[in-house]
């Protein structure tokens, strides 16, 4: 039998799992370009890498998605991240330690990690 | 479950089932195989989305693109574009959706935008077959704040203070039906659940079970605590296998769960639920017969009162509502009787799903606030009358209801005003009929049904109907006189007044109200000998035109009896004592030269 508190914890677990269904509003956006060129570039480790992040830490409030070429496939993989306040920062060459980083960094506590925006590799 | 980047939701509901939506998952599963992206991607079988013109469809969330009629083909392309790379697959998507280079959300499009769901909230959004995905969506919360937090008769008055009433047709308000029930003192007590949706057309009761089974299984739970019951039946039509199998799963996960069972929450509330099948005879629907059923024997209406409320099943004290009834309950205890009073008209609150079906673009599942117009649903959100036809009239409540025709559209439809123009809301059908319909026609199109499901017991249902549809045969067969459509109408009135239970009191009601509003195409049957749509077929005669007619030879060929005859490039004609008036000539004809 469950008690209301082992109903909440369920439906705390689904909430990240049903909310996706909301079209992601109010969330942080975070897109990674899949076409041809991300793909050849790695973007595949690295989108795995964010959702195992998000999945890690618990992070209700935003989710991973994919569009293509954005244009710049020297840069590949690109990650663009949109923020709940609609601020979009750009970034360049991911890793996959890099999307931890992100994902520590920006998705968690709102921080720009500047060296590795587009305008860091641009100059 | 991991976490999923998206979701891909494909409606498994009956409408889409049978246009094919089993393959669609397994090609999804394959491809998603086949570009390893099983991990990253959750694929949910869901309940229905109410657009089941356009089936098989599917939604992909975070997006929000919504697919429409898709085939198995297709998927490939949509894994590998846009599940894969992010490019949506535009040739796909609902056209309405596509708005210039842009996507609009599907609670934009015209079909959605007017909608409030309230009963249909999680068809088609969560998988039936989870109940975590239930409880996720605040399910069984609702239950868990009764059981806690409220006395009864506090949840008695919640409900009546929401002013619902019952969506099964009748509209008597619940938390008057819940609060006689309460007062009602016995050992042991019922709660039931009307599933057995006889009216042709309909399917929001099953939709609901099929979508959304946990919603009426936690409501009923409600039910039992505010009356003091500790046992639930559930009475559902055989012919519904998915929402049957959906309802038993539900069940058994509730059991499991504890949600359904001893000492529900700790308590010490005990309720359990049992599922009876109908066998599909439409007086089941009726809620003594249906009683008389579960309790094992033939499906046979019993005079009223006693009311169920006081001697209801197995003799006991028993609250019967309808499915949609039950969907809006957790509703109104998570949100307040206020929120949910906010929705609707003064007399009416909430809203109302309609099976919206007949000559219209948009067949489906909607779901409405009451106080909405005819015209709303059937130009707004049905998309209008296809081939440019004119709107004739509506048809609601099924074989009980009446028509509603074209100088009513403004109408706010409730419970009351559609009483006062001679309808009723009914389960929620609504036929819309074009200028192609004959009124006659229809009234003798539900009266053969009434005949076929009256069940015998009273005299004025079993020789009443019978006699009406002898009438109404003998009319559109052009052997009418004045006489009969007068004593047609007291004919009428008699059974209304007379028959025992509901389906006899409203038998007569297709053949009043289009009496009411189309009598002059019932005198063009009787006077003039013809059937003003051009459906009756004994009082259709088929001719050609020769100004018009080419001399193609055409029809002459299609004509399965060989009726037409003529030399090429000169009018033929149609020999009508060989014409068996099957119109094939009136549909082939390029220049619109035959005639009826």
């Amino acid at each position: 039998m469950k008690t209301l508190e082992e109903l909440a914890a369920i439906r705390n677990k689904m909430k990240g799992d049903v909310t996706i269904r909301n079209e992601g509003k109010d969330k942080i956006r975070i897109v990674v370009g899949m076409a041809t060129c991300g793909i050849a570039a790695g973007a595949r480790p690295v989108m795995k890498t964010l959702m195992e992040e998000i999945e890690k830490r618990q992070i209700k409030n935003a989710y991973v998605t994919q569009t293509g070429c954005i244009g710049l496939c020297k840069l590949e993989p690109i990650v663009e991240v949109y923020m709940e306040n609609g601020e979009k920062i750009t970034y360049a060459k991911v890793d996959s330690e890099k999307a931890v980083r992100i994902i520590n960094e920006t998705v968690v506590n709102g921080k720009v990690i500047n060296e590795f925006t587009v305008g860091a590799y641009e100059k | 479950m991991k976490l999923a980047r998206a979701h891909v939701l494909v409606c498994g509901g009956t409408g889409c089932t049978s246009s094919g939506s089993g393959k669609i998952i397994e090609a999804l599963n394959e491809n998603l195989e086949k570009y390893n992206l099983t991990d990253e991607i959750n694929v949910i079988k869901t309940g229905c989305f109410g657009l089941c013109a356009l089936g098989p469809v599917m939604i992909v969330y975070p997006e929000g693109c919504f697919y429409s009629m898709v085939k198995p083909e297709d998927i490939e392309e949509i894994v590998s574009e846009h599940l894969l790379k992010g490019r949506i697959v535009k040739r796909l998507l609902y056209q309405e959706t596509v708005h210039e280079d842009n996507i609009k959300s599907l609670n934009d499009v015209d079909f959605y935008k007017k909608q409030k769901r309230v009963a249909l909230r999680n068809c088609g959004v969560i998988n039936p077959e989870n109940i975590e995905e239930y409880i996720g969506v605040n399910g069984y919360s609702a239950l868990g704040k009764v059981l806690t937090s409220m006395k009864p008769q506090e949840v008695i008055d919640e409900i009546m203070k929401s002013g619902l009433r019952g969506r099964g047709g009748g509209g008597f308000p619940t938390g008057l039906k819940w609060s006689f029930a309460a007062k009602s003192v016995d050992d042991q007590k019922y709660v039931a659940c009307n599933a057995d949706e006889g009216d042709p057309g309909a399917f929001m009761d099953r939709s609901i079970l099929e979508g959304d089974p946990h919603s009426v299984i936690e409501a009923m739970a409600i039910a039992g605590y505010a009356i003091g019951a500790t046992e639930g039946y559930i009475y559902i039509r055989a012919e519904y296998p998915i929402a049957v199998a959906r309802l038993q799963i539900a069940i058994e996960q509730a059991k499991e769960y504890g949600m359904l069972g001893k000492n529900i929450f700790d308590s010490g509330f005990d309720f359990d639920l049992h599922i009876r099948l109908g066998a599909g005879a439409f007086v089941c629907g009726e809620e003594t017969a249906l009683m008389t059923s579960i309790e094992g024997h033939r499906g046979e209406p019993r005079p009223r009162p006693p009311f169920p409320a006081v001697k209801g099943l197995f003799g006991k004290p028993t609250v019967l509502n309808n499915v949609e009834t039950y969907a809006n309950i957790p509703v109104i205890i998570n949100e307040g009787a206020e929120e949910f009073a906010k929705i609707g008209t003064e007399k009416s609150k909430g809203t109302k799903v309609f099976a919206v079906g007949g000559k219209i673009h948009n067949t489906g599942l909607v779901e409405i606030p009451m106080g909405t117009t005819l015209r709303e649903i059937v130009y707004e959100i049905g998309g209008g009358i296809p081939n440019g036809k004119k709107f004739k009239a509506a048809q609601t409540g099924g074989p009980s209801g009446g028509c509603i025709p074209a100088q009513y559209l403004d109408i706010p439809i409730d419970y009351d005003s559609l009483i006062s123009i001679g309808s009723m809301m009914g389960s929620g059908g609504l036929i819309v009929m074009d200028e192609d319909t004959c009124m006659v026609d229809i009234a003798k199109f539900f009266l053969a049904f009434t005949v076929d499901e009256s069940c015998g017991k009273c005299a004025p249902c079993r020789i009443g109907t019978k006699r009406m549809y002898e009438i109404l045969d003998k009319i559109t067969k052009g052997n009418g006189t004045l006489d009969d459509i007068k004593n047609l109408k007291e004919l009428c009135y008699n059974v209304k007044e007379s028959a025992l239970c509901g389906l006899g009191q409203t038998a007569p009601n297709p053949i009043l109200s289009t009496l009411r509003y189309f009598e002059d195409e019932y005198i063009a049957h009787v006077v003039d000998k013809k059937c003003p749509a051009g459906v009756c077929k004994d009082l259709v005669t088929y001719s050609i035109d020769p100004e018009k007619c080419k001399g193609c030879s055409l029809c002459s060929r299609k004509c399965p009896v060989g009726a037409i005859s003529g030399e090429i490039k000169s009018p033929f004609v149609i020999d009508t004592t060989k014409c068996i008036k099957c119109g094939v000539c009136a549909e082939t004809c390029k220049f619109g030269a035959v005639v009826k």
